[in-house]
């Protein structure tokens, strides 16, 4: 693309505040148990190790609709358990966003004051603009979920109100 | 709710969901870019930013030598998620009601 915008422009910075504990929503991030409850509804599989790998796997649903098991693969490249968490992020359920590559996601969650924590996740798109029209809500009208507002407010509703699948009570924070 | 109430007076001004706007259009503007498409004073832009970060509506980052502001749409989609759902589905759910009752009756 013959363009003189910076990389700003290709980032997108969301934030959330959330009635929970950072160990709490760390585990809703990092977590298979936590993860299939809100947003897209895929288990994640982490290995919190700079260079471990991740897998972001379909949901039951979306296999049914004919999704691969994989959904998003990447690889750790921090993990500050539970303030910071950095990784690559490589949409392959579509091959034009699979052609994309490789972006940049960061969590950052940092705790404030009354058992209130902030959430922000930071997704770099470079020479990703599907993936980032998608992660941006941009293609909810086809079916393809609200992107990432959509997946921070189920998971704000998750752990300020508990889940509707009986989950582990010790993760709660 | 506080946070609610602080989102819909953010809202509740045609600069403010302008600069909104700007942001929608290309994301991560420096102060100086939200201010060239704005006939007002630098001090008056920056109270207006002010009140969209206070409401969480614009988040502000370090690139490097500057600092830009990143539209935060969770908020809006927090008050959708919360409010305006709640009167849709009510809709939807008259109209589920109704597709129900009539193929029972068909």
């Amino acid at each position: 693309m013959n363009s003189t915008s910076s990389a700003s422009a290709i980032t997108q910075v969301y934030s959330v505040y959330i009635k929970a504990t950072p160990e709490a929503i760390w585990d809703a991030i990092t977590k298979p148990e936590w993860t299939e409850q809100y947003g897209y509804g895929g288990k994640a599989d982490y290995d919190l190790h700079p260079g471990g790998a991740y897998r972001g796997l379909t949901s039951a649903a979306m296999r049914q609709a004919g999704a691969p098991e994989i959904g998003v693969d990447g690889a750790v490249l921090d993990a500050d358990p539970p303030r910071r968490l950095v990784q690559t992020f490589r949409m392959v359920m579509d091959e034009a966003m699979a052609a994309e590559g490789f972006t940049r996601l960061t969590y950052e969650i940092s705790e404030g004051r009354g058992g209130v924590t902030k959430l922000t996740v930071i997704h770099e798109f470079e020479n990703a603009p599907t993936l980032a029209v998608l992660m941006s809500g941009g293609m909810a009208d086809q079916g393809a979920g609200g992107g990432w507002s959509w997946i921070l407010s189920s998971l704000k509703t998750l752990l300020e109100t508990g889940s509707p699948i009986d989950s582990d009570p010790t993760n709660m924070g | 709710m506080a946070a609610d109430d602080d989102v819909f007076k953010a809202l509740a001004d045609p600069t403010r969901r302008g600069l909104l706007d700007q942001l929608f259009a290309r994301d991560g503007r420096s102060l100086r870019e939200l201010e060239s498409e704005l006939a007002m004073t630098r001090f008056g832009v920056m109270k207006h930013v002010r009140v969209l970060e206070e409401a969480g509506l614009v988040v502000r980052r370090r690139s490097g030598r500057r600092t830009l502001h990143f539209l935060n749409p969770v908020p809006i989609r927090l008050i959708h998620d919360r409010w305006i759902d709640k009167y849709t589905e009510r809709q939807a759910s008259a109209l589920a009601n109704l597709k129900h009752d009539l193929e029972e009756t068909g």
